[in-house]
């Protein structure tokens, strides 16, 4: 698994914090989401995919 | 863009706008048939206009994210507007009301004040304030409103403190929200409160400017790329949707977990459900009663149905909570432990809440600490003689009496 963001998408919801902090953070000063794992092993998997699919702003792709 | 009204041409067989409830809790019974027979549906506001109904969550969420549709401008009001009333432009910083770049531009500005961090460090001073309206309450006579001792205080406490408005100031704002969300409030009323608010603002604006603090409206004075009319809107509008969604969410919670005395029991049993006892909450009651409007920006078909541009779109969000495809089981029933999927209390698409994570924090913080310290918490009345708002754009109860 592959992941991708796009901060111009990003809306600074949070969601993808709330479904998987391990993978994903935000900026302090703006709130734009921070990949801190691109390609997250196998048991985060499920939780990226939540964390995508949670995204208001359809800011974040999975490539499998 | 105009915000015309759509002709009847197009929508021969509009329905009225499904408004009235049956059960307290639930969304009035027709979305349900709507979901099934026809989730986009044309339809006929309560202000006169016609245009769409969404019911269904994916196409809810499909019509939210979609820049194809921009945000509403005409406010959403029971009573009638004379035809041909033109839509005024979104008064300056109202942001909910723009389309990028200028929303853009806005919540920028603000998202890095709401961020999950921030409102996680903020929830022991939040916790605090929740203990403090425990103690009261229980010191208080018999029964007691939920909503004035507790539910209401609470988020309006912690926007104040963020904003840095002085909570001494709460009746007059308080008061000029209240208005703004009144369904029966003319279009005069509402501009009146939302003047009175901003004025407000303005005031305090002008005050940061002069001796700055650390709060959200010094941060914007100092950053320095809004005007003050612009922060003024926008600290009215955080203001606003800061304090009268959360108390809803609280009082109107409660009195949910009370009707539901087996998932009361679960939460008493298990303080690890909270955090999905808050989402699942949040997707049964969605407070955001009527739903939220969009505006076609552009002529465009939506699953085989024409839009004419210039329509207005209405996504049911309390309909698409409660649809089988995305909630299996019975979505009708609350259940805490129900697996999270991505419910639309919140909203989908760039608009969605700013807030969130300060509701969540405020929600958990709030009914954990209530339900724990008063364990005989019950109604002062019938569940049929508290007073619902369903008068009002945000729904939830009027007043909760409850006795211990």
């Amino acid at each position: 698994m592959k992941v991708i963001i796009d901060e111009d998408k990003c809306v600074g919801a949070g969601q993808c914090v709330l479904a998987a902090e391990e993978v994903f953070d935000q900026r302090e000063d703006d709130g734009i989401v921070v990949l801190l794992d691109a390609v997250p092993s196998e048991e985060l998997h499920s939780s990226v995919e939540d964390a995508a699919a949670r995204c208001p702003a359809l800011a974040i792709e999975v490539l499998k | 863009m105009t915000d015309t009204r759509p002709t009847t041409r197009t929508q021969p067989a509009a329905r009225p706008q499904p408004t009235v409830r049956t059960c307290p809790f639930d969304p009035p019974r027709e979305y349900r048939t709507l979901r099934d027979e026809d989730p986009i549906a044309p339809v006929a506001f309560p202000d006169g206009t016609n245009g769409w109904l969404v019911t269904r969550h994916a196409d809810v969420r499909a019509v939210l994210s979609d820049p194809r549709f921009g945000a509403n401008r005409r406010p959403a009001r029971a009573t009638a507007l004379p035809a041909g009333t033109p839509v005024p432009p979104p008064p300056p910083g109202m942001f909910l009301m723009m389309d990028a770049p200028e929303h853009t531009r806005i919540r920028r500005l603000l998202t890095g004040q709401f961020t999950v961090r921030r409102m996680r460090q903020l929830a022991p001073a939040v916790e605090r304030i929740v203990a403090e309206h425990l103690d009261a309450m229980a010191s208080a006579e018999q029964p007691v409103d939920l909503v004035r001792a507790f539910a209401l205080p609470i988020p309006s406490l912690v926007i104040c403190e963020l904003l840095g408005v002085p909570y001494e100031d709460r009746a007059d704002f308080q008061r000029n929200s209240s208005t703004m969300l009144r369904l029966d409030a003319s279009q005069e009323e509402v501009q009146q409160a939302h003047l009175a608010m901003n004025r407000h603002i303005h005031e305090l604006v002008l005050a940061k400017r002069a001796r700055p603090t650390d709060d959200i409206l010094s941060g914007l004075v100092q950053e320095g790329s809004l005007t003050d009319e612009e922060m003024a809107g926008v600290g009215a509008l955080l203001l606003l949707a800061g304090h009268e969604t959360t108390a809803n969410m609280i009082a109107l919670g409660t009195m949910c977990l009370l009707g539901n005395p087996g998932q009361l029991a679960a939460l008493r049993a298990d303080a690890s459900l909270w955090d999905n006892a808050v989402e699942e909450l949040l997707r049964y009651l969605t407070i955001i009663q009527f739903g939220l409007r969009r505006v076609a920006r552009e002529d465009l078909e939506l699953d085989g149905h024409h839009i004419e541009a210039g329509t207005t779109v209405l996504a049911s969000l309390t309909s698409g909570n409660r649809d089988a495809e995305q909630f299996p089981g019975d979505p009708d029933q609350l259940d805490v432990l129900r697996k999270y999927s991505p419910h639309l209390a919140f909203g989908h698409g760039v608009h969605q809440c700013i807030g969130q994570q300060l509701a969540r924090v405020e929600m958990k913080a709030a009914l954990s600490a209530l339900l724990d310290r008063f364990p005989t918490l019950r109604l002062a009345v019938p569940a049929d003689q508290v007073p619902m708002r369903d008068d009002m754009l945000i729904y939830g109860v009027h007043e909760l009496p409850v006795t211990w």
